[in-house]
Parts: C-alpha cells; sequence; structure tokens
C-alpha cells in the first residue's frame, strides 16, 4: 500500500517539483508590497558606497526594508537585459545610464512614466535639476528617470612634471599638444598625454574634443557627420596626441580604469577624463601623484571650450514592478537635498543648482577642480555619445577612427567609412 | 502488490493457471494505477531526468531556433516578425565579424588543443611513475585548473600590460624590448592561447594519467626484453594503447574550447577588443545579444555555432569508435 503511494507521489512531485521551479523564480511583487520592501539594482560606484551606508535611516523613517543588489557596470547592463526582457518584477529601483541604456529602456517599455510624480513634490524640488540631466532622463515628453551623478570632461595635470617643463597649463587645444610634445621629449619613460584608447570606451571622452573642433555624431537633420571636416580634424587630433605623445606600446583597449591607472602610476603629464573619477587621482591609497595632480577645464578648440556635462547615472523605477509607490519613495529619499549634497561632499558631482550654489557643496573639492567643474557647467553640451537606441552599436561605429588614428592608419579615410557606416545605421534605426 | 515486481513476477502471473478466465473482481483505482506504473517502470523513473532534459535543454534550443526565423529585436518580448531563413543568409554573408569569427574558433581551439595534448601526454609520463615528491608536484599543475577562469583573465591581463606588466619588465631585464602581447592586433589571440593553455593543460593531464595508470605493464616489459628503446614503446606501444583515452581528452577539452568565453571577455571585453582581435563566435554571439539587442541575428549566429560543435564531435566519436575496435 505504501509503497504505491510513494512511486505515485514521487512521480508527482517530480514532475511539480520542476514546474514550481519555472514559476518560484520570484516573489511576487505582491508579497514585496505587503512586506513593505524595496528592491532596488545599483551600480558599483562611490554614489553608491554613501547610500549604501545611510540606508538604515530610511528604512527607520519609511518603515520600508530594502533589498540591495549591487553589481559592476558590463554586469549590470547584462542583467537588465535578461530580467527586464523576461519582464520580471524582481526589480523595483534601478540605477541606470540615461544616455547609453535609456532610450532603448524607455522605447521597451521597461521604465515606468514618474512626470507626475517628480513634480507632486514642492519640498523635494523638481525644478532645482539642471536642465542638461534633465532633459537626458527625459524621453518622449516623459520623464523615466531621476539623475543623481553628473560629468564633465576636465583635463587632469602633473603639476610638478608642467614645472619642469616649463609650460604653463594650456588654454587652447594648440597649447595641449605643444605641452604635451614638450613633457614628452624632456622627462624620459613618461608619455605627454593618455587618454581613452578602447574603440567604445573613447567615444564618451572624444566627444568634448569633437565639440571643440566645432563638429558632433549627427548634424542638425540627424544625419551622419563623423566625415565633416571639423570631425576629422578632431579624430586626427585625439588619435594624433595618443600616438605621438602617448605611452610606448599603447593598447587600444583602454578604458577608464587602464587609462587612470597609467597617469596615477605617474607615467603620463596630461590626462583628459570624467571629473567624477578625480577620487582616484587624488587619493593617496590609489595613486603615486597624489599630491601633485592638478585640474582646469578642458583646453578651447577652433569652436572653444565644449566639453560633455551630462548625467552618467539616474534612477528609474521598473515599469514591470507591482511596487512602484515604494520605489519612488526610496528614490524620492536617494535624491533628495540632504544626500545630494552628502554625496556630493564624498566626491560625487550632482545634478543639484541648489547644492552647486551652496559653498558647502564644493567644500570638499580641490579648488582647481571646483572652479574647472563650475566654467564646463556653463558651456557644456548635453550628450557625450551618439543619441541612438542600439548605443553600444553606434559607439563601435564611430570609435573605429580614434583607434584606426591610434594605430597610424589613414585618419580621414577612416573617417569616411565610419560616416558612410554609422549613415547606414541611423537609417536602419529610422525603420 | 510491491512496485519492486520483477518481470519475472508480472511473467509468472500472466501465465498462471486459470489467467484470465475466473471472473476478476474490478480492481480499485490504486491497484489500476500501480499496475500502469508498473508496466511503465522505466519511464516513470526516468520521467523527472527526462522533463529536467526538456525544460532546461531542449526547449531553450527550440526557443532559439524560432527566434533565430524572426526579426526579434531591442527587447524579446517586442513584436516581431518572421523573416525564414533570412538571419542565415545575412550572417553567413557577412564577411566583417561571421567568417573571421569561425576562423578565429577554430584556430584558437585547434591550437590550443594540439598544444594541450602534446603537453599533456609529455607531464603525464613525467608522472607516470612514481617519483620523490610527487606529490607536491601534481598540486601544483593541479593549481591552474582550479582557479576562476576570469579571475585567470584578470591576472594575465596585468601580467601582459604592456607598459606596468611583469613580462616585459623582465624581458627589458634580458635586453628584450617590449612586446605588445594582448594590445596588439596580431599578437593577442596567441597571447589567449597561451592562457588558455596554462589553464586547461592540467585537465588532460589527469585524463591522461588515469588512462596510463590503468595500462597494463606486460606489453611493455615484453618490448623491452625485445630491445625496444623508449621511443619505440612509446610510439608503438603505449600510444596506441592510449589512443582512446586521448581521443576522450580532445573531446572534453575540444568542446570545451570551442566554447571559450570567460577568458576572452575578461581580457579583451566586449566585441573581442578595438579591432576584434580575439572575437570568437561565443563572443560575437554575445555581442549581438547583449550590445546590440539583435536577438535575431544573435540566434542564428548560435544555431550555426551548435551546429558546428555538434559536426566537430560526431568526427571525433567516429574517429574514436574506429580506433576501439
Amino acid at each position: 500500500m505504501k509503497r504505491r503511494s510513494i512511486v505515485k507521489y514521487a512521480a508527482v512531485a517530480a514532475a511539480l517539483s520542476l514546474g514550481l521551479t519555472a514559476c518560484g523564480g520570484g516573489s511576487g511583487s505582491g508579497d514585496a508590497k505587503a512586506a513593505g520592501t524595496v528592491r532596488v539594482t545599483l551600480a558599483n560606484h562611490v554614489w553608491t558606497e554613501g547610500i549604501k551606508a545611510a540606508i538604515p535611516e530610511f528604512e527607520k523613517a519609511s518603515g520600508l526594508k530594502v533589498e540591495l543588489t549591487q553589481l559592476g557596470e558590463d554586469q549590470l547592463s547584462d542583467q537588465y537585459n535578461v530580467k527586464l526582457n523576461a519582464g520580471s518584477d524582481e526589480i523595483d529601483v534601478m540605477m541606470y545610464r540615461p544616455l547609453q541604456e535609456g532610450k532603448a529602456f524607455a522605447k521597451n517599455g521597461y521604465l515606468a512614466d514618474l512626470t507626475s510624480k517628480v513634480s507632486s513634490d514642492a519640498t523635494w524640488d523638481w525644478k532645482d535639476y539642471q536642465e542638461g540631466p534633465v532633459k537626458a532622463t527625459t524621453v518622449d515628453g516623459k520623464v523615466v528617470g531621476v539623475p543623481i551623478i553628473t560629468e564633465r570632461e576636465v583635463l587632469y595635470y602633473r603639476k610638478d612634471l608642467l614645472q619642469a617643463a616649463g609650460v604653463a597649463v594650456p588654454k587652447t587645444m594648440d597649447e595641449l599638444q605643444a605641452a604635451a610634445k614638450k613633457v614628452s621629449e624632456t622627462t624620459p619613460d613618461t608619455a605627454g598625454f593618455v587618454a581613452r584608447t578602447g574603440k567604445s570606451a573613447a567615444v564618451t571622452q572624444f566627444s568634448s574634443f569633437l565639440y571643440s573642433f566645432g563638429g558632433d555624431f549627427t548634424d542638425a537633420s540627424g544625419k551622419s557627420a563623423v566625415g565633416s571636416d571639423a570631425a576629422k580634424k578632431a579624430y586626427s587630433f585625439y588619435g594624433g596626441l595618443i600616438k605621438n605623445y602617448g605611452p610606448k606600446n599603447v593598447s587600444t583597449d583602454m578604458s577608464w580604469p587602464e587609462a587612470m591607472a597609467i597617469f596615477t602610476q605617474g607615467k603620463a603629464a596630461f590626462y583628459t577624463e570624467a571629473d567624477s573619477l578625480y577620487k582616484n587621482a587624488t587619493d593617496p591609497a590609489k595613486s603615486k601623484v597624489a599630491d601633485k595632480v592638478g585640474f582646469a577645464a578642458l583646453p578651447a578648440g577652433p569652436a572653444g571650450s565644449k566639453p560633455y556635462n551630462i548625467p552618467s547615472w539616474g534612477l528609474a523605477v521598473n515599469q514591470a514592478s507591482g511596487n512602484q509607490d515604494n520605489a519612488w519613495k526610496f528614490i524620492q529619499w536617494a535624491t533628495s537635498k540632504e544626500r545630494t549634497l552628502e554625496a556630493q561632499k564624498a566626491g560625487v558631482p550632482g545634478p543639484r543648482a541648489s547644492v552647486w550654489a551652496d559653498p558647502a557643496g564644493t567644500s570638499t573639492y580641490p579648488k582647481d577642480l571646483a572652479e574647472a567643474i563650475a566654467a564646463s557647467a556653463k558651456v557644456g553640451v548635453g550628450h557625450d555619445r551618439p543619441e541612438v537606441v542600439t548605443v553600444g552599436k553606434a559607439r563601435e561605429i564611430v570609435g573605429a577612427p580614434i583607434v584606426a588614428t591610434i594605430t597610424g592608419a589613414d585618419s580621414s579615410a577612416a573617417a569616411d567609412t565610419a560616416h558612410d557606416a554609422f549613415q547606414k545605421f541611423l537609417d536602419s534605426e529610422k525603420k | 502488490m510491491s512496485v519492486l515486481n520483477t518481470s519475472r513476477g508480472e511473467t509468472a502471473r500472466d501465465t498462471a493457471p486459470g489467467a484470465g478466465r475466473s471472473p476478476a473482481r474490478t480492481p480499485g483505482p490504486r491497484e489500476n494505477f500501480s499496475a500502469w506504473a508498473n508496466r511503465h517502470r522505466k519511464w516513470l523513473f526516468a520521467a523527472p531526468a527526462m522533463i529536467f532534459v526538456g525544460v532546461l535543454i531542449v526547449f531553450p534550443l527550440a526557443w532559439t531556433l524560432y527566434l533565430s526565423l524572426t526579426d526579434s529585436q531591442g527587447s524579446v518580448r517586442a513584436a516581431s516578425q518572421f523573416v525564414g531563413l533570412e538571419n542565415y543568409l545575412t550572417v553567413l554573408s557577412d564577411v566583417e565579424r561571421f567568417w573571421p569569427a569561425v576562423g578565429r574558433t577554430l584556430s584558437f581551439t585547434g591550437v590550443a588543443l594540439a598544444c594541450e595534448v602534446v603537453l599533456g601526454m609529455g607531464i603525464a609520463l613525467l608522472l607516470w611513475r612514481p617519483f620523490r615528491g610527487e606529490k607536491w608536484v601534481r598540486v601544483a599543475i593541479l593549481l591552474p585548473l582550479v582557479a576562476t577562469p576570469v579571475a585567470v583573465g584578470m591576472m594575465w591581463r596585468l601580467i601582459f600590460d604592456p607598459n606596468i606588466g611583469f613580462v616585459n619588465q623582465l624581458l627589458g631585464m634580458i635586453g628584450i624590448p617590449p612586446q605588445p602581447w594582448l594590445s596588439g592586433q596580431d599578437t593577442a589571440l596567441g597571447t589567449t592561447i597561451f592562457m588558455d593553455i596554462w589553464q586547461w593543460t592540467p585537465m588532460v593531464v589527469l585524463i591522461l594519467l588515469a588512462g596510463l595508470t590503468s595500462l597494463s605493464e606486460e606489453p611493455d616489459e615484453a618490448a623491452r626484453m625485445d630491445g625496444a628503446n623508449a621511443f619505440q614503446r612509446f610510439f608503438f606501444i603505449t600510444l596506441p594503447l592510449m589512443m582512446p583515452t586521448v581521443i576522450v581528452a580532445v573531446l572534453l577539452r575540444g568542446i570545451d574550447a570551442l566554447k571559450t568565453f570567460d577568458i576572452l571577455y575578461a581580457t579583451k571585453g566586449k566585441g573581442g577588443g578595438s579591432f576584434h582581435e580575439v572575437e570568437t563566435l561565443n563572443v560575437y554571439a554575445y555581442g549581438l545579444s547583449f550590445d546590440y539587442n539583435q536577438y535575431g541575428l544573435s540566434s542564428a549566429v548560435l544555431i550555426l555555432f551548435f551546429m558546428i560543435i555538434i559536426g566537430t564531435m560526431w568526427l571525433l566519436t567516429m574517429r574514436k569508435k574506429a580506433v576501439s575496435k
């Protein structure tokens, strides 16, 4: 008797267990609501460290429990791709890159519309947010994210090397080139200039050079502009700096960690990079030259000094989440004026005008960096990569001439090739 | 009646005198089920495993096949059109990314595999006979095997860094100019092959050593008596006897090497570098999915890749059957 039923139950249990594991992946959103939890996915960043430390405050004040998942930049992107594609409701709040994934996510319907929420609270004050970042987190007139971190490209330089070579801090691109040349000639084993070299990674840092030479990725009518004369000059200038005065044997896969390492190991005099990464260069634990680093606004090209000024990260709410009100509570707290000031003091430039106006907001920054940021914010351009849906592919296309120039190939021909490919790409996105 | 009734028990009952003639009591549902369960024992016990395979292997494969016939992009849940074999035509006529990726996949696998088997055989032969301190040597040899491939990739990336890497500093000491290694367009693939060899040769050693220790001593001794030298003994006796084991090692390692992803991704990132220097099929398909969100094209690449793997496996198993005979 007993044995018989065992077989039956075993068979049924086996079949069921497989079925159940298939649906048991996510605790339903209803549970999350009832239990008063909010599930937050954040990227590894200085900003995240600050928020993590403050979460207990939020939990106490709101009575909600925060479940935090923290991932590296690429893993985060892949995770979203998998989970949001599957329509998962396991994520409530997501930290995302408005300029990288924003358009694609909004188009796929992954991001909840926050338009009514942002305007509902006067003390939180949506109007306090700078215009550029707000534009980047608004898609088709709908607010889909709240900016949390802003970035501008600035010039990092080595005070001691400039002094030794007897050159002043460059104000124009020509001066930068001359200074890089002089340092690399007078100081053995030290590069005059270093920056990102990876085909895709370099695009954002190259963008400021492109604007300062009077170019852009697309023209006013949305056609490719990477084959224009201005763009060609910018490609050959940026790539040429690295090819002629960059590190010997330069790798063509460098993103910021690799380029930053060369600068902080004391192997380069000039380095252009996002200001939000400055702590890596001035923190003695991370940098051999911590006490010798100076900052300046991006040197002016033929079209002036036009660095990008962008929101690199924002917070959004997952459209599939059944817990959107709690998610918004978390965002409201994490982006409040007080929290933004705290984060900014810890070295994360924020998007709130009032915090920048407050002397406390820049009290912890090196003086020359604060000045460079203020100058860049006035003239900055609101995007640092092509504004398209499939940003990853576009970056590879428009980044190709940078790498070609660095490796000594024909820069102008590479720009023409990229121009055709980019136009084809833009046409395919319009379909 | 026991579930563990043997078939002999059943036949005994079926052929029992008077079976089927005496009016039988209608069996209860429970007895019905157990009789049914008894008859379908082999299926019932295999069912959990079969369902598991169905859910986790057959369904994803079928779904990939379906996706490869659509123009799915952006989001898998977005509306997509059925486009027949268009993706396959696009992929197969793509001489910029697809065919070079096929070439790189095959050369990566071929070179790495050949080196691993030859090296592995050599090391296994050295470890075959007992010697002092063999325990330590075995442990040392197995170390690369237990490291996480991504961590291995990161480690070598630092060692091979063109500017601050250990290798170039070492070469500098003996007067050799610094090499680009991973950052060179021509040297990157070779460097990743080296890493693969470093990490996976121990696995081949393990398999071959297991094969060697199970060989009988007689043929070898007989050859020794006949005055065969070490080379002759290896090439005419040990190697032919070891052939089935060698093919097992080649099969296991070959399939793995074809699918290599972690080392390549950890050292060169998305797209296999700025010039796609190390973009193998797996890296390419990954980029199509996660970077370009072109799920239809990516699925087509993966289905073709799957066929390449199945084909290679089939060739090797054929070879193994021939050798075993």
